[in-house]
C-alpha cells in the first residue's frame, strides 16, 4: 500500500515539475521574442554564434544527409526492385528525406550537437554568478545571452537541413545509379517531377519550428541550473535529451498540421 | 544613501534574512560581519536587486527600489559596484574586454578612450599591462583585483564587496584590503563590506555589522564592537567557538 502512494507521489512530483519546466520554457521563448525586438540586435554576438552554429555544424549535418540518403535509397531499393517499381525509387528518396528524414535527422544532430554547447555554456555561466554579474552591469541577460542564441540557430537550422537535403538526395542518387545501377535519366527525371515545391516547405518549416524548440529548452535548462558543478552535467544531458523528445514529438503534429494546411484543396 | 528596511526573504524554505535594517551615509564603509551561511551574500544580492524580498523595501538615493521589474533595475544597478565572491569574470572575454564591458553598455564607442580607461583602472589595482589575458590564465588574487577594476570603472556611489580577502592569502587579502580603502578615498564612494575575516574588518570599517540569524544583531565602531560584552559578538569577533558548537 504504502509503496503504491510512494510510486504517486513520484509520478505526482513528476509531473508538477514537468508543467513547471514547460511552463518556464514558453515563458522564456515569449521573453525572447519580446527582447528580440524591445532592443538592438548585438551583431558581434549573433556572428559567434551564426560561426559556430551554422559553421562548424555543417560536417556533422552533411554526414547525416549523406548517410541517410544512401542507406535509404539503399533499403527502398532492395524493396521497390522485388515489384519491379525502379521508377519510383528516387521520388520516395527525395519526398521523405524532404518531410521527415532530413529536418527530424538534422535537427536531432543540431540538438545534440548545439543544444548541449548552449545548455552547458549557459549553465557554467549561471553556476559561476556571470548571469548575476551581468545583471549587475545593468545588463538584461536573455537580450545579451539568449536573443543572439536564439536568432542563430533559428537562421542557420532550415539553412544546414537544406545542405543535409540536397546531399541526402544526391548521396542516393549516387547509391541508386552509380552501385546498383538503376537507370540515371530516369530516376532523375521522376525524382523532379514527384517531388514538390510544397515538401521542400515542409523541410524548411520543420526545421524552423525544431530550431525554436531546441533554443527555448536548451536555454531554459542552462538558465535554471542547479548549483554546483554537478548540476551542469545534469543540466546538459537534460537538455538534449528534452529537445530531442519534445522535437520527435512535436514532429508528428506537425506532420499531421502542414499536411491538412498545405493538401486541403 | 542607501537604506534596507525590514528586509525578509525565505530561500529554499528557510527564512534566511528576518527583518534587516541597514542604513549606509555617503562615502561611509560599512563591514557586515556573520558566520558562514547567515545570510550575507543574500543581503548584497538585495541590494543589487538580484533578489527581491518577501517583506521590506530597499531605498536608494531616496528612491525606492523594491518593486520594480528586473530591466527598470538597470539605471541604479550601473550607480552600484559589485564585487562577487567568485570574481565572476566573463570567461570567454579578455581582461581588456571585461574592463571595457561596463563602458561600452554605456555607450562608449571610442577605442582610444576605452583603452585608456582600461588601463587606468588596472593600474589602480596594480595589474598595469595584463589587458590580453585571459581570465583562466589569472590567480585567484588577480582575478579579484580585476573583477574590482571592473565593478568600479563606471565610477559608483556604492561599491559592494562579497568576502573581498575569502581564500586569499594574507598579504594578497591586505593588499585588497587597501584597495578598498584606497577606492574609497579617491572615488568617496560608499562601501559595504560582507566578511568573516576580523583584520579585514577592523581595517577597512567605520561602522562593523554583526548579521546573526537573520538580523542586524549588533553594530557600532570597530572599538564598540571590540568592547561588546554580548557573547555571541565577543565570541565571533575573538574567533571562540561556544556552546553547542563545540566538538568533543
Ligand atoms: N538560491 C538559493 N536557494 C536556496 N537557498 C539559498 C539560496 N541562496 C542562499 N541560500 C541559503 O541561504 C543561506 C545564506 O546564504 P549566503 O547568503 O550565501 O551565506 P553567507 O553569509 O555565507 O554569504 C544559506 O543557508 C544558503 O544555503
Ligand atoms: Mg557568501
Amino acid at each position: 500500500m504504502q509503496r503504491v502512494e510512494v510510486l504517486i507521489g513520484k509520478f505526482g512530483g513528476f509531473l508538477v515539475r514537468s508543467f513547471e519546466t514547460s511552463g518556464g520554457v514558453f515563458l522564456l521563448l515569449a521573453d525572447t521574442l519580446r527582447s528580440l525586438f524591445r532592443y538592438r540586435i548585438r551583431w558581434d554576438q549573433l556572428l559567434e554564434q551564426m560561426y559556430f552554429i551554422g559553421i562548424r555544424s555543417q560536417v556533422v549535418v552533411l554526414t547525416t544527409g549523406a548517410f541517410t540518403g544512401a542507406v535509404f535509397a539503399a533499403q527502398v531499393w532492395f524493396q521497390f526492385k522485388r515489384f519491379g517499381m525502379e521508377s519510383a525509387i528516387g521520388p520516395t528518396v527525395s519526398i521523405a528525406m524532404c518531410r521527415e528524414l532530413g529536418p527530424v535527422l538534422a535537427c536531432l544532430l543540431l540538438a545534440g550537437r548545439v543544444g548541449a554547447a548552449m545548455a552547458a555554456e549557459l549553465s557554467s555561466m549561471k553556476i559561476t554568478e556571470q548571469v548575476d554579474a551581468l545583471r549587475a552591469l545593468g545588463v538584461y541577460p536573455t537580450e545579451y545571452l539568449i536573443v543572439p542564441r536564439f536568432l542563430a540557430l533559428v537562421i542557420s537550422a532550415p539553412v544546414l537541413t537544406a545542405l543535409a537535403l540536397v546531399t541526402g538526395i544526391g548521396v542516393g542518387y549516387f547509391v541508386a545509379v552509380q552501385i546498383f545501377g538503376v537507370d540515371g535519366a530516369y530516376y532523375w527525371d521522376n525524382t523532379i517531377k514527384y517531388t514538390d515545391r510544397k515538401d521542400v516547405m515542409i523541410a524548411l518549416i520543420k526545421s524552423f519550428i525544431f530550431a525554436i524548440i531546441i533554443a527555448s529548452i536548451s536555454c531554459y535548462k542552462g538558465m535554471n541550473c542547479p548549483p554546483g558543478t554537478a548540476g551542469v552535467g545534469k543540466t546538459t544531458t537534460e537538455a538534449v535529451v528534452n529537445a530531442s523528445l519534445a522535437l520527435l514529438i512535436c514532429n508528428f503534429f506537425l506532420t499531421v498540421l502542414l499536411n491538412s494546411v498545405l493538401y486541403s484543396n | 544613501m542607501l537604506e534596507l528596511k525590514d528586509i525578509r526573504k525565505k530561500l529554499g524554505g528557510q527564512e534566511v534574512l528576518r527583518g534587516v535594517n541597514l542604513r549606509v551615509a555617503p562615502a561611509e564603509k560599512v563591514v557586515v560581519i556573520g558566520r558562514s551561511g547567515c545570510g550575507k551574500s543574500v543581503m548584497l544580492r538585495h541590494i543589487m536587486g538580484l533578489l527581491q524580498p518577501d517583506g521590506g523595501e530597499v531605498f536608494f538615493e531616496g528612491k525606492k527600489l523594491t518593486g520594480l521589474g528586473e530591466e527598470a533595475w538597470n539605471p541604479y544597478r550601473r550607480k552600484i559596484g559589485m564585487l562577487f565572491q567568485g570574481a565572476a569574470l566573463f570567461d570567454s572575454l579578455s581582461v581588456f574586454e571585461n574592463l571595457a564591458f561596463p563602458l561600452r553598455e554605456e555607450g562608449e564607442t571610442n577605442e582610444k578612450v576605452l583603452r585608456d580607461k582600461v588601463a587606468e583602472s588596472l593600474k589602480i589595482v596594480s595589474l598595469a599591462g595584463t589587458e590580453q589575458k585571459m581570465p583562466a590564465e589569472l590567480s585567484g588574487g588577480m582575478k579579484k583585483r580585476v573583477a574590482l577594476a571592473r565593478a568600479v570603472i563606471r565610477r559608483p556611489d556604492l561599491m559592494l564587496y562579497d568576502e573581498p580577502t575569502t581564500g586569499l592569502d594574507p598579504v594578497v587579502g591586505d593588499s585588497i584590503n587597501r584597495l578598498i580603502l584606497h577606492l574609497g578615498k579617491m572615488f568617496g564612494m560608499a562601501s559595504i563590506v560582507v566578511t568573516h575575516d576580523m583584520t579585514s574588518a577592523r581595517m577597512v570599517g567605520d561602522r562593523i555589522a554583526y548579521l546573526h540569524e537573520g538580523k542586524i544583531y549588533f553594530q557600532g565602531t570597530p572599538e564598540q564592537i571590540d568592547r561588546c560584552e554580548d557573547p555571541l559578538v565577543r565570541d565571533f569577533v575573538r574567533g571562540h567557538a561556544s556552546g553547542m558548537d563545540v566538538i568533543g
